[in-house]
């Protein structure tokens, strides 16, 4: 329990909670959708961390938990006429299923062939969706406008969706610190270290990293469904975007892989740079710079990886012996 | 006194190579049991089959009286089996105290993580490493890091305790301290499998020795029998500081 009183808990809580807060607060829509977009990020790159950097996996294939729930949740709001927490709990399931009947085939694979494999996934999910006549096939699946009218109207929907998300968010921060801190947590980062030395120690590594992938899968498998039905609609191509489980990678590479802090330091600082990129009007020839995100992603993360593959919490614990205390 | 580790005729292969030839022994409790040979011989290669690391290609390994070929290094661990690397392998970004806490959370006695500490800290005043507790392990010395890998494997509380070369690079004072520590840990009613090239420190600790030479078991007995077998001195003529070594252990 003592883990509790950790500073490095609270702060990392509180900004989230800021976060969360100010459009609450203000009741401003614009910095709704602003914060919406942020906090998605936040509690992705939290998720992926778990099987990330806890457990020194390096998955390309995380939104697909994201867009399977997303559209399984769809499904049913559209289809059986599901309320929302019902659809976002499927879509939380789906994705833990998902991810506990990949685990035991693909976690057998280490480094870059499980990384190789993940990005195989999130091809093979979008064209089975795509197909897949139950779910829309190639034009996925739109809401009825009526859907939101149980919510009291379009607009009021929106702060419902907004709401969920951001206790999804704080859950995520509360939910990472916990494994971080457990003995679970302990036989992950033992895996991450040296995997045939943790074995030898004991740890079950199958059973191990298949509850981690299970773990780090279920919110984003939630977080589709509220940013679909935000949304109105998904299709195949939205959903299974595999530059977006690259961002995500780079957030919590930039922020610090391992620690609590970085993913979500990582996630604000990321997209606050995505959203200066898009407003700016600076052209490269003659493409306007926003083009250039992805360019930019890819530059960063090489950056990241040659000079401080810890991240920046990782870096200042590092080199800062005493802000462990305070950064966790 | 009961046998705790029976190895009946393992054999081990990669790919061409003969690792392993039908080795057997038995290993009673409470023991030390000396395992020398030259280098390549098949010694770690024995370890990692006894521990799971490598399947057999032949034989039989049974453990606390189960048959437990083939069985997983984790599946060994949680029965009371505990290793040393020769290469040590510490698990870097973790602290000292962390290692250490793994063995006991889940090894033989799958402690809460609260008692795992108190038992990191008791293991590591007992190895010499506590000062070093809230250090990375990263950042220890090969020596410390030799001193982490037993209390790792200690902490786990085991049964059966491998030792693979513990004193290799450790000056005459370290081995000495590190010959305490084993017999210490031998008095607390631990069984030991160790290797080792120091041959006065193992002809000390021994009760008996078995050697190997080209994966095959050639000589077994007491360290006096194992000193004066002409066959092990043969073994070693490729290697003529350790035959000398071994000669000087004849009285
Ligand atoms: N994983 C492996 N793959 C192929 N050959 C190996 C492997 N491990 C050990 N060997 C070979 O098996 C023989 C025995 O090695 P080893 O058991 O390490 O010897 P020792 O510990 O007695 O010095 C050596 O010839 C070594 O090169
Ligand atoms: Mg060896």
């Amino acid at each position: 329990m003592k883990q509790w009183l950790h500073p490095g808990f609270w702060i990392t809580f509180v900004i989230v909670l800021a976060l969360g807060l100010a459009p609450i607060v203000t009741q401003n829509a614009s910095i709704r959708e602003v914060m919406f977009t942020i906090l998605l990020a936040i509690s992705m790159a939290v998720s992926l961390n778990i099987i990330l950097g806890y457990t020194g996996y390096v998955s390309f294939g995380h939104v697909v938990f994201f867009g399977l729930g997303g559209y399984l949740g769809m499904y049913l709001i559209d289809s059986w006429k599901a309320s929302l927490p019902l659809a976002v709990l499927g879509g939380g399931a789906i994705a833990a299923l998902l991810a506990l009947a990949l685990g035991a085939s693909i976690l057998r694979l280490r480094g870059a062939y499980f990384a190789l494999a993940t990005i195989g996934i999130n091809e093979a999910a979008r064209t089975f969706v795509a197909n897949f006549e139950p779910f829309g096939g190639p034009t996925g699946i739109e809401l009825h406008f009526s859907v939101y009218r149980d919510y009291g109207g379009p607009a009021q929907a929106l702060w419902i969706a907004y709401y969920a998300v951001v206790g999804i968010t704080l859950f995520a921060i509360v939910f990472s610190y916990l494994i971080k801190t457990s003995k679970f947590g302990l036989g992950l980062m033992s895996i991450r270290e040296d995997e045939d030395a943790a074995e030898v120690m004991g740890i079950v590594t199958p059973r191990a990293k298949t509850l981690a992938f299970v773990f780090s899968a279920v919110l984003p498998g939630m977080l589709g469904v509220l940013f679909f039905f935000k949304n109105g609609n998904v299709e195949p191509g939205d959903a299974f975007r595999l530059h977006f489980s690259i961002e995500t990678l780079v957030m919590i590479m930039l922020g610090g892989q391992g620690t609590l802090l970085g993913p979500v330091l990582g996630a604000l600082g990321y997209q606050r740079l995505r959203g200066l990129l898009l407003t700016s009007d600076v052209k490269i020839g003659t493409l306007p710079l926003k083009d250039f995100q992805l360019v930019i992603s890819g530059i960063l993360l090489l950056i990241i990886v040659l000079f401080i593959p810890a991240g920046l919490v990782g870096w200042l614990r590092r080199r800062f012996a005493p802000l462990r205390r305070v950064l966790a | 006194m009961s046998v705790l580790l029976q190895v009946h005729e393992v054999t081990k292969r990669f790919g061409g190579l003969q690792a392993l030839t039908q080795v057997s022994f038995d290993l009673p409790e409470g023991q030390i049991l000396g395992l020398i040979g030259p280098n390549g011989a098949g010694k770690t290669t024995l370890f990692n089959t006894i521990n799971g690391v490598y399947k057999p290609d032949g034989g039989r390994i049974t453990f606390r009286g189960q048959d437990v070929t083939g069985k997983k290094p984790y599946y060994l661990a949680k029965m009371g089996m505990a290793r040393t690397h020769q290469i040590v392998r510490p698990l870097n970004d973790l602290t000292v105290r962390e290692n250490v806490m793994v063995g006991a959370c889940f090894g033989h006695e799958n402690r809460p993580l609260h008692e795992a500490r108190a038992i990191a800290d008791e293991v590591l005043a007992f190895v010499g490493l506590d000062a070093r507790a809230d250090q990375l392990a990263g950042s220890l010395n090969i020596a410390q890091k030799k001193r982490l890998e037993m209390a790792r494997a200690l902490a786990a509380r085991p049964h059966l305790l491998l030792l693979d070369e513990v004193l290799a690079g450790l000056n005459p004072a370290e081995i000495d301290g590190m010959v305490q520590t084993i017999l210490k840990i031998r008095d607390q009613g631990v069984t030991i499998l160790m290797i080792e090239h120091v041959m006065k420190a193992i002809m000390n600790v021994s009760d008996r020795i078995i050697v190997l030479d080209y994966g095959q078991l050639i000589a077994e007995g007491t360290p006096q029998e194992i000193a004066s077998n002409q066959r092990v001195i043969e073994a070693y003529l490729g290697d003529p500081r350790m035959a000398e070594q071994l000669m000087e252990e004849q009285v």
